[in-house]
């Protein structure tokens, strides 16, 4: 088990730097330069300024640079945000949209699995076309949609909840709210599938004609046969999730990732792009691994071996 | 012998989109203490349906119980409700499925899957519930049940698997043990260890066995009686000597001609021609009349009754009607049965 973890970690170490090298290409590749007001700018100061973050040597040697940087933990100086580093920048804003994610893909997926489970032991019946109506919509009205709607429901009118900013849990529960319809509605959709198919299955006849009761069936022999694809659909949720829906951070005005990640790529500032590319591809690739450990633990027949037994 | 089960002509239903499909058709017999009964007939014929309804295990809603009684113990299952069900069901009466590789659950270790009923039903505590089903496991010929009991499914091969579907069906000594072509998905040496420790298994707890099979060489090795199914109802009914050595359903000889044997290896293999009749408009008369040429006029006017040919023994066709031609079964299905005669004694 150990052995099998280390061995990912190394192909993680691997992947990460195929992707720092592909996107540090691709945005050299960017129109426009850092500079945003070259027409005030004499031809000297542009100089000077691209000068000093070395941006006048040619690409191979920046790269060079950066990825000895990247090596030392260092993710270079913003352009943008008043010469703060990279990695300080992360940092503050990675909170509110970790915590955000997190509370949108526990809440929803919990909610989504419930929804999916009564639909399921309700099959064509009225829950069962209520469910999936409200696990389509959920998949198909984009968040923002809801987001707004929200905001005018729940803070302009019946003002319960601030309309947005960050500040204390009351400021989360609109944006979690928003973020967490799709997970939600995905959960339900798939575990309304799955359900109904494992309900049909054999083994659901020996239990019962063991006499295991309707809750027993449902619980301890269905849901967990249920759950199986739902991880796999779960991991991508989870980060997308966490790494910040830039929308919703943009409608709710919260100093979130996916907020700053949008007004880097605007400005050409190069560190932070990289900086949270790498992040995003990281936090993926983390929970690539955790979900392949995952599976192991809820269907024993992927369960990995130590590798010498 | 006291009557330990007596099913008094069920009727069966499932309602589909296209109508209703009838697929038992008032099936009566009954089952006593210690015996063993076989249900045979082809795919289609309702046994696994009879039996499904025995066990409350229908499809719902589609399923219907339209007519009948099950009398188990002198109360009727049929007026059960799902929770006096699930008393019964483990405890009283218990099934072994067809396929083994997909009877069990695969998420769930296997000692949990037995332990479940004794702690549902006779009240365990786990760790007295392990030791029962290690016992167990050990019962049904699996080796090295301590280590065994903490494995998955997936960790067993299909004998040994449908070997772990028995000790969960002998977990609380069921008085009925409704075993639906639990050798059908084995290979052939597997077949026979299966059925000689269901054999064992009858002896040391004296439970019932109701055995579901369409193969003949499994009937004539374990029952002691024989109900031959045809299109939702029981055509012939009789001890396995009655049913081998004396048939008088046309299905019935039709079913032992073609089972192929050692002596006709050189000839070719009988089959009954046609296909079983479409249980969404049973025919009128007698069910099997178009596939059978033996068949009289009044067999596609009116159904025919019971028969009483011994004690032990009825059919249900018009040929054994006062009135009708004596008919002798067909050459090879003579012989067939000569065969079984002479091979019969030291069985």
């Amino acid at each position: 088990m150990v052995r099998y973890i280390l061995r990912r970690v190394m192909y993680m170490l691997v992947t990460l730097f195929i992707i720092a090298t592909l996107s540090f290409f691709l945005m050299k590749m960017l129109p426009g330069s850092p500079l945003n007001a070259e027409d005030k700018l004499s031809e000297q100061q542009q100089a000077i300024v691209l000068e000093k973050y070395g941006l006048n040597d040619p690409v191979p040697v920046q790269y060079v640079k950066y990825i000895g940087g990247l090596l030392q933990g260092d993710l270079g100086i913003s352009f943008a945000f008043s010469n703060t580093p990279v990695t300080d920048i992360l940092m503050d804003r990675i909170g509110p949209s970790a915590q955000l994610g997190a509370q949108a893909l526990v809440v929803g997926t919990i909610l989504g699995v419930l929804l999916g489970l009564i639909a399921a032991i309700s099959h064509n019946g009225f829950l069962d076309y209520t469910s999936t109506v409200i696990a389509v919509l959920g998949t198909s009205i984009p968040n923002f949609v809801f987001a707004g709607l929200l905001q005018f429901v729940f803070a302009a009118q019946l003002e319960w909840f601030p309309v947005a900013l960050w500040g204390d849990f009351k400021h989360t529960i609109l944006p979690t709210i928003a973020l967490m319809i799709f997970p939600m509605a995905t959960a339900a959709r798939f575990v309304r599938t799955e359900m109904v198919e494992v309900l049909g299955s054999n083994f659901i006849t020996t239990a019962r004609a063991k006499g295991v009761s309707e809750p027993g069936i449902v619980f301890k022999h269905g849901l967990r046969n249920a759950l199986i694809p739902l991880v796999t659909v779960i991991g991508p949720m989870a980060v997308s999730l966490m790494t910040g829906s830039m929308v919703i951070e943009q409608i709710f005005a919260i100093p979130g990732i996916g907020e700053q990640f949008v007004n880097s790529v605007m400005v050409n500032d190069y560190p932070t792009i990289m900086g949270t590319t790498l992040l995003f591809a990281a936090l993926f690739i983390t929970i690539i691994l955790i979900i392949d450990l995952l599976y192991g633990l809820i269907d024993p027949r992927i369960r990995i071996s130590g590798g010498d037994s | 012998m006291s009557k330990l089960l007596e099913v008094k002509d069920l009727a069966v239903s499932f309602n589909t989109y296209n109508g209703e499909v009838q697929a038992v058709r008032g099936v009566s017999f009954d089952l006593n203490k210690g015996e063993t009964l076989a249900i045979v007939g082809e795919s289609g014929s309702g046994k696994s349906v009879t039996t499904s309804a025995l066990m409350g295990l229908l499809p719902k809603p589609q399923g219907v119980i339209k007519s009948g009684e099950i009398l188990f113990e002198g109360e009727d299952l049929v007026k059960k409700s799902n929770k006096e069900m699930q008393k019964i069901r483990g405890k009283d009466m218990s099934m072994v499925f067809q396929d083994p590789m997909s009877s069990l659950n695969p998420t769930m270790k296997v000692g949990n899957q037995i332990m479940e009923g004794l702690i549902k039903h006779q009240n365990m505590n786990r760790s007295d519930a392990r030791k029962k089903a290690i016992e167990l496991l050990d019962q049904v010929g699996i080796p090295n049940p301590e280590i065994r009991i903490n494995q998955y499914p997936h960790q067993f091969s299909g004998g040994m698997r449908q070997r772990v579907v028995i000790a969960i069906a002998l977990a609380c000594n069921p008085k009925v043990l409704i075993a639906d072509e639990p050798t059908t998905a084995l290979d052939v040496t597997i077949q026979a260890q299966i059925l000689e420790l269901m054999k064992n298994i009858q002896k040391e707890t004296d439970s019932a066995i109701i055995f579901i099979t369409h193969d003949l060489g499994v009937v004539a090795n374990v029952a002691d009686r024989v109900a031959v199914m045809y299109a939702g109802k029981v055509v012939e009914y009789g001890t396995v000597d009655d049913i081998f050595y004396n048939p008088k359903h046309p299905y019935t000889w039709g079913l032992l001609g073609s089972m192929p044997t050692l002596d006709n290896a050189d000839e070719e293999l009988y089959a009954i021609p046609g296909s079983p009749p479409d249980m969404l408009n049973p025919p009128k008369g007698d069910a099997f009349a178009p596939r059978n040429k033996f068949a009289l006029e009044i067999d596609a006017v009116m159904e025919p009754p019971m028969f009483k040919v011994t004690d032990t023994h009825y059919a249900a066709t018009w040929l054994l009607h006062e009135d009708a031609p004596k008919i002798e079964p067909p050459e090879s299905v003579k012989k067939r049965m000569q065969g079984f005669a002479n091979s019969g004694g030291d069985q």
